[in-house]
């Protein structure tokens, strides 16, 4: 067989990435050295000047970056508590099994844009439900109007939207666990506590390393939940790196360097998102 | 009953019904002028009847529903149905206008007609928009346009935007608080001040702080003291420019209200731009719960669902507290934007003393036609349409329409209280307030119209939203925001821009 018509049927799938993943970031990458803007419209040359602005002369950017390191760890955190304490819920035989674990995941089912306003209704301050009901208690916290509250409406409606993937991802590692080592724990006398520390917890680690892994890229990219919700206000407070790169791209129009806000934060997040899952096996995993 | 009491009888009936109904062979077709009837003019529905583009398709982008986005869905039905045209009507949300439009433009491409955006979007859209055919611009319904928004839709001269909309910022409050004489009473013995419309901000922030927090039209519920755009990135910095302009629009200092024209030094961190950012920091305290996260559409519908004392924006709050059905229809009253008791004279360094105020000419929705649009003839035909005398009587009459006044004719009370029901004593102060600000006054601030205008609204968005969070003083945030400005100056060019600011600054200075 020629050699070379091996390499004929790689070229299929390498069109389809260089398509998909090559052009957009190459391109990406030639964006951000240039000027484009509303009024430069074109891909003239200014070599690394967005770069040079971004991180001698860009503030927001690395606020909006700490901020959203906040809210990603802290949501996916709860995501993984709650997820899992519903998944280890419903992998026991309890009544209404089955109808539970589609409840559970409704919120996922839901638009989540559609589901935000919703929420945004939910605590309008002066016309939601949520402050009418708490008024009977005598309070009326300022959800959406308070820097430090505004977070935890943010992490609120992250949760709820997202734990049931979690949930799903847990409970689907749960069922395929094997029964052997529960059965020598139980020969072993090992109460619920123990069975869960000792071989639940060890045995879910890689599932739960793939899933806190898949849902931490997710909640970087948070965006449609603050620009319902808050705007990223009160004053910057709930600005996240994905909605200061909207904003500057398209909505003033500053092409080229929310490009080079792009590329960085790209950069940033595999590099992060790396060190973060061998952490993970380190402390999850071990030998 | 003789034969000539017997015509005579008829003769007058017949003029009263025609006088009440308007009823015409379109208005039974078309409801929507039910009201008027056609209004015979170039663009009538009887002109636009005459006219075939069967088999032609006319594409627009406009904005979501209602606001904008229902009229303009509404007279593309009309205008099919009389042409025999195909229109296809694409909406989007306020922030993605602009954008929809701008990145087939810079693509070099025409997917739509017709855009829809701002009016102050025409600095960066005007190289890619048709201007607005003599044809269109010398007939009678255009020579009914206030000269001010003739001058907003217009560069330099040149018409690029077809009006079909006009706005301003003015003041809202409820009359039946203000004109009640009990209250009038209580608030003298508690203050010691009288209870009258406001004309400075600080009588605004005084009576707005005292009606704040009880029930105060008695109907089981907390009213509160205004309310406001102060939500980020959703038209505030347009608020805060209203209440900026008595403070530092100074009729002695012309040559620029947001620059200096001649240096381009930005004055937004002025003491003016300062003072005003202090009152609106003060204004957190009386807004309702939440409101210094209302967008336009919680203005909107606080204000109009009888929530709070006063507001101030675009005309659409108003004719929502006086459409049919609102609790607070004919209990609303329309009164020019307060002032302020000092204005910043920038050449002197010192405060001007005396009373001051300045109408913001606040850009509102604006139209045109993609320069390589192949259908410009029908896409003309369809703004003309859309504002011809009756579809326009018509929707300025229906608030989430977000049509408001821009015709001299609309100044007269009398179509208000004939068509709408108002109360004769509101419908004048409300054409009055309009005409005032339009045609009269000669201190009006205009929107900021230069390339990149986005990204130094945006910048005020951010900084002012900081104060009224209280993460900076208002000295800090707007020194801040200048900071911003400089740089936007330096990357868009001085020149440029100043170029651009020269034509704003000539409508604000009134040299024609």
């Amino acid at each position: 067989m020629n050699f070379k018509h091996k390499f004929a049927f790689l070229f299929p799938g390498l069109f389809v990435l260089i398509g998909i993943l090559i052009f957009p970031i190459g391109f990406m990458i030639r964006l951000s050295l240039s000027s484009w803007d509303t009024f430069y419209p074109g891909l003239d040359f200014i070599g690394i000047e967005n770069y040079v602005r971004l991180f001698t002369d860009d503030s927001r950017f690395w606020e909006s970056f700490f901020r959203l390191s906040f809210l990603s760890v802290t949501t996916v955190s709860l995501q993984y508590i709650i997820g899992f304490s519903l998944a280890l819920m419903v992998w026991r035989d309890i009544i209404f099994k089955r109808f539970f674990r589609v409840l559970f995941l409704i919120p996922m089912m839901t638009t989540p844009v559609i589901m935000t306003v919703i929420w945004r209704t939910f605590f309008h301050e002066s016309l939601g439900p949520v402050n009418d009901i708490l008024s009977i208690f005598g309070i009326a916290p300022p959800w959406l109007t308070n820097e430090h509250l505004a977070k935890v409406t943010i992490i609120i409606v992250e949760v709820w939207q997202w734990t049931p993937f979690m949930f799903l991802l847990l409970l689907a590692g749960l069922l395929s666990l094997p029964k052997e080592p529960f059965l020598a724990a139980s020969v072993d006398g090992a109460g619920p506590i123990r069975k869960f520390i000792y071989v639940t917890f060890p045995l879910m680690a890689p599932i739960s390393i793939g899933a806190i892994i898949i849902r931490l890229i997710e909640a970087s990219k948070i965006m449609d939940t603050v620009y319902v919700l808050t705007s990223g206000g009160p004053g910057t407070s709930t600005e996240t790196s994905s909605y200061y790169i909207f904003v500057k791209g398209l909505r003033e129009f500053q092409f080229g360097y929310s490009a080079a806000l792009s590329f960085t934060y790209l950069i940033i997040m595999i590099i992060s998102l790396t060190i973060i899952s061998k952490l993970l096996v380190k402390l999850l995993i071990k030998k | 009953m003789t034969l000539k009491s017997y015509t005579g009888g008829l003769l007058v009936a017949m003029l009263i019904f025609a006088q009440g109904a308007y009823a015409d062979k379109w208005s039974d077709q078309f409801p929507h002028i039910k009201n008027t009837g056609d209004i015979p003019g170039a663009c009538s529905y009887e002109a636009t009847s005459k006219k075939d583009y069967s088999g032609k398709t006319l594409t627009i982008s406009t904005h979501a529903v209602p606001v904008m986005g229902e009229p303009t869905a509404l007279h593309a039905e009309q205008f099919s149905k009389l042409t025999g045209a195909t229109v296809d009507v694409v909406h989007s949300p306020a922030g993605d206008l602009y954008s929809k439009a701008m990145v087939p433009f810079q693509a070099g491409q025409a997917p739509y007609d017709i855009v829809f955006g701002f009016s102050n979007f025409i600095r960066d859209w005007m190289q890619y928009l048709a201007p607005v055919p003599d044809k269109y611009v010398n007939m009678p319904q255009m020579q009914d346009v206030t000269k001010a928004h003739q001058g907003v839709a217009s560069w330099d001269g040149q018409m690029y935007q077809f009006p079909v909309d006009g706005d301003r910022h003015y003041l809202k409050y409820r009359k039946d608080v203000i004109d009640n004489p009990e209250y009038q009473k209580k608030y003298k013995a508690d203050t010691g001040r009288t209870l009258k419309v406001p004309t400075t901000w600080k009588e605004y922030g005084e009576i707005a702080a005292y009606f704040n927090g009880w029930d105060w039209d008695n109907d089981g519920e907390l009213e509160y003291g205004s309310a406001e755009v102060m939500k980020k990135d959703d038209l505030m910095y347009a608020a805060f420019f209203s209440r900026s302009a008595s403070y530092s629009k100074n009729p002695r200092t012309p040559g620029g209200f947001y620059f200096d024209l001649e240096t381009m030094e930005p004055l937004i961190n002025n003491p003016g731009f300062v003072e005003a950012l202090g009152d609106w920091v003060e204004a957190t305290k009386y807004v309702p719960p939440g409101g210094i996260n209302f967008g336009l559409g919680d203005e909107i519908n606080s204000f109009g669902g009888g929530q709070t004392l006063f507001s101030f924006s675009w005309d659409d709050a108003f004719v929502a507290a006086m459409e049919d059905g609102s609790p607070i229809k004919n209990k609303v009253g329309a009164a020019p934007l307060p002032g302020a008791e000092r204005v910043w004279n920038r050449e002197d360094g010192s405060w001007d003393i005396g009373h001051n105020q300045a109408p913001y000419i606040v850009w509102g929705w604006a139209v045109g036609v993609a320069g390589k649009s192949t259908n410009q003839d029908m896409a003309f035909d369809y703004l003309c349409f859309f504002a011809n005398g009756a579809n326009h009587r018509a929707d300025i009459a229906i608030g989430r329409f977000g049509v408001n006044p821009f015709k001299k004719s609309d100044f007269d009370p009398q179509i208000y209280i004939d068509h709408q029901g108002w109360d004769p004593l509101i419908a004048k102060s409300y054409a009055a307030t309009i005409v005032g600000m339009e045609e009269f006054n000669t201190n009006r601030v205009f929107p900021l119209r230069v390339p990149g205008v986005f990204q130094f609204t945006s910048a005020v968005a951010v900084g002012t939203s900081k104060a009224l969070a209280g993460q900076l003083s208002p000295q800090e945030a707007l020194d801040e925001v200048a900071a911003e400005w400089n740089k936007i100056l330096d990357r868009v060019g001085k020149d440029v821009v100043r170029e651009a600011y020269a034509v704003g600054v000539k409508l604000e200075d009134n040299i024609n």
